[in-house]
């Protein structure tokens, strides 16, 4: 039985106590030294050459990017040795629950990485990464780079991290055949027009036109509809806290989103991503907003048959989300980690990674023709759009933020009720927007 | 001196695991605590004392009353669990009790699923209760769509009011063998003059049960209801591993591991304490009851 007590333990004799001390002094000793023996680990030092560079790309795409950035590394940096510091799963929770006991005890890797924007903000906020901004200047980042990224990176006019790669979250991604069988020929060019489109798809017996999985992709096709409804400008302020979540055109939003969920699977709740992309694979759904990375995923699934277009009535705006790195404080090796913050931000260094992570680097004097069709088209949006953040990628909004709206949306998702989901997404933006 | 002599050895033996427990068991509750009545929200650390903000805030201001709704989706998940387990488990043990043949090679069938890991279990059983129903059905869906069976498909776990429910069943399926296996062992640990005097008097088989044999397993159920009920209080591995962290299936332990990896410190501590008391609540009076018996024995 679990919760029994130990029992017994005899009453001996002046002989027994003796002995009795004797197996009592020797099991604490065992004990102690056992304790002792845990602690002492490596050395470290100061005049360290490693550069630890902590992710959660340990395997697949993301792993083949951060190879060819570690060769670009050697070249750049030679004298510098790269460590890997990868922890897998979990989509990166995993990592950063690691990554946050690191920082509280003040043995933090030489970088990390993060997703770049809002989602920072705790790590600046509580002084745990330096201020990189005059790097920017001597390595030319802040040209290399588009304004409107520039501009969401800073925080209080200083930048902090720099972006190694860029998705876009704001694209639809469609099964062709799907939409030829339903007798659309041309992509939808707003709200009207893309629902007039998926009544299409219904008609001809697929029930769930628009694939969608759970919490998280609920919110990202929620933002594009609320980037329609808000245009770019008052979207971006939903975020910094210069629009009113209780905005009527935010209700409006909120309508059109929960037209579209009637356009959706009912068993959204129990799919991620990859389960709503199959839908659209098998022919099963027309359409699934997604990010980029799923361009990238169809290729690996040796799926042909699709194509994209930016969410409708979102224009030429550009919602982006970004893998970036950081100088944290108290690194061991700064020197290091700037060279590697360098190889990140450099032309070579980005051409490395995302050829073949399938995202699209973050300078825009890269050469297209290095990559595949649809990183070329979003390359050439990327330099001519409007950029707006995203929450459900931490762009936008701190990591709070994104777990409170994450669950006002699961919430919506069952009880579908417009003034709870407006009500509870102003209260999380009251209490998260930097006042 | 001489007391001294009498329990200084023992003390000292026990020294080690007792001053193990006060750090890592209640010294960390206390630091819990302290954490819970702070203002740490962030990874900013601790500005000041809160009070009991954090707690009342918890009940008044969650969005969504995302806090009250996981402890309702609890206690839906605790009651059908706690009454399915034991339920079956009593069953099974009765019906081996009433001497089947091939005993042993049941009791290892029931008793085998507690040998998985909930993890494991979570992962089948997310395919089986697949919500889908109709020509989409999987999992259990189809089976019950192949057997004709349609309306008695379920939208499972996603259901809004009852997922819960649906979430308890492999638990139960999990834990009836543990059950049946304690109730089995009570069953045998009942004296055959018992029932030999109980059969001269003239009992009929089912008062036999109801006013011999039962009362003596008392003690055992409790024990079993106690074991099952704390699981059930801290159960994570399963939800996780069935539905992902998400509103529909959120319980208390979900909610603290989204409000630590959010470094909300302060809210994670005392929705942790809020816990602890919960588990306490069941726990604490039968360690009373046990203690009690014990002296009287």
């Amino acid at each position: 039985m679990v919760f029994s007590p130990v029992k017994g333990g005899g009453r001996g004799g002046r002989t027994g106590f003796t002995r009795r001390a004797a197996v009592a002094a020797v099991g604490v000793a065992a004990l102690l030294t056992a304790g002792a023996c845990g602690s002492s680990d490596d050395g470290g030092g100061s005049g360290s050459t490693k550069v630890e560079v902590f992710t959660w790309w340990a395997d697949g795409g993301e792993k083949a990017g951060l190879d060819g950035l570690v060769k670009q590394f050697g070249t750049d940096c030679a004298g510098q040795t790269f460590e890997n510091g990868a922890v897998a799963g979990g989509a990166g929770a995993n990592a950063k629950s690691v990554l946050a006991s690191r920082l509280q005890q003040g043995t933090p890797p030489d970088t990390f990485q993060a997703h770049a924007g809002a989602e920072l903000s705790d790590y600046i906020l509580a002084g745990q990464v330096e201020d990189i901004s005059a790097d920017y200047d001597t390595w030319g980042l802040k040209q290399a780079f588009p304004q409107g990224l520039i501009d969401n990176l800073t925080v209080d006019g200083k930048i902090y991290s720099v972006p190694a790669n860029i998705h876009r979250a704001n694209v639809v991604w469609t099964n062709k055949k799907v939409l030829a069988d339903a007798g659309i020929t041309k992509d939808p060019a707003d709200m009207a027009a893309f629902i007039a489109d998926l009544e299409k798809v219904k008609a001809k017996g697929i029930k769930a036109p628009l694939a969608i999985g759970k919490d998280w992709t609920q919110l990202m096709l929620f933002e594009s509809v609320l980037i329609t409804d808000l245009g770019p400008d008052k979207f971006t302020g939903l975020w910094n806290g210069t629009t009113d979540w209780n905005d009527p055109l935010v209700t409006k939003g909120i309508n059109d989103f929960k037209t579209l969920l009637t356009y959706t699977n009912t068993d959204r709740d129990a799919l991620d991503w990859t389960d709503a992309e199959k839908l659209v694979m098998d022919g099963k759904a027309g359409y699934q907003l997604m990010g980029d990375w799923e361009a990238a995923d169809l290729d690996a699934k040796k799926f042909t048959d699709y194509a994209w277009f930016t969410f409708p009535g979102n224009g030429e705006t550009f919602q982006w989300l970004a893998d970036s790195f950081v100088l944290p404080k108290g690194a061991n090796n700064p020197e290091g980690t700037k060279c590697w913050l360098k190889t990140v931000g450099s032309a070579a260094g980005q051409k490395a990674f995302n050829t073949t992570k399938g995202s699209i680097p973050a300078r825009t004097d890269a050469a297209p023709a290095d990559y595949p069709k649809y990183q070329q088209a979003a390359m050439a949006d990327w330099k001519s759009a409007k950029q707006v953040p995203s929450c459900a990628h931490g762009s936008a909004c701190s990591q709070g933020w994104q777990g409170a709206a994450n669950s006002a949306l699961g919430a919506f998702s069952t009880k579908q009720d417009v003034a709870a989901l407006q009500k509870a997404l102003a209260t999380a933006a009251s209490q998260f927007v930097k006042k | 001196m001489r007391k001294l002599r009498h329990w200084g050895p023992g003390l000292l033996l026990l020294s080690p695991s007792l001053i193990l427990l006060a750090i890592f068991v209640y010294g960390l509750i206390a630091w819990t605590t302290k954490v819970s009545v702070s203002d740490e929200h962030n990874a900013l650390g601790s500005k000041g004392f809160a009070g009991l903000d954090n707690y009342t805030k918890l009940f008044t201001e969650d969005i969504n009353d995302r806090f009250t709704h996981s402890l309702k989706n609890l206690a839906v998940f605790t009651v059908v669990f706690l009454v399915g387990a034991m339920f079956f488990g009593l069953l099974w043990a009765f019906i081996l009790e009433r001497g089947v043949k091939a005993e042993g090679f049941f009791r290892t069938v029931y008793l085998f699923p507690m040998a998985v890991s909930f993890v494991a279990s979570g992962v089948v059983w997310r395919w089986l209760m697949n919500p889908n129903k109709g020509e989409n059905a999987g999992g259990l869906n189809a089976v019950l769509g192949g057997l004709g069976l349609d309306f008695a498909q379920s939208t499972w776990w996603t259901n809004p009011s009852w997922g819960m429910a649906s979430m308890a069943i492999p638990a139960i399926w999990q834990l009836s063998g543990y059950v049946m296996a304690l109730f089995l062992a009570g069953f045998r640990g009942i004296p055959a003059e018992l029932r030999e005097a109980a059969a001269m008097d003239g009992a009929s088989t089912y008062r036999l049960y109801r006013n011999v044999i039962f009362p003596q397993l008392t003690p055992v159920a409790l024990s079993a209801l106690i074991i099952l009920g704390h699981m059930s209080m801290k159960m994570f591995d399963l939800i996780m591993s069935v539905s992902g962290p998400q509103w529909l299936t959120e319980v208390p332990a979900i909610y603290v591991w989204q409000t630590l990896l959010t470094s909300d410190y302060a809210k994670a501590a005392a929705i942790s304490i809020i816990l602890l008391l919960l588990v306490a609540v069941v726990i604490v009076p039968y360690l009373v009851y046990t203690n009690r018996q014990e002296k009287n024995a």
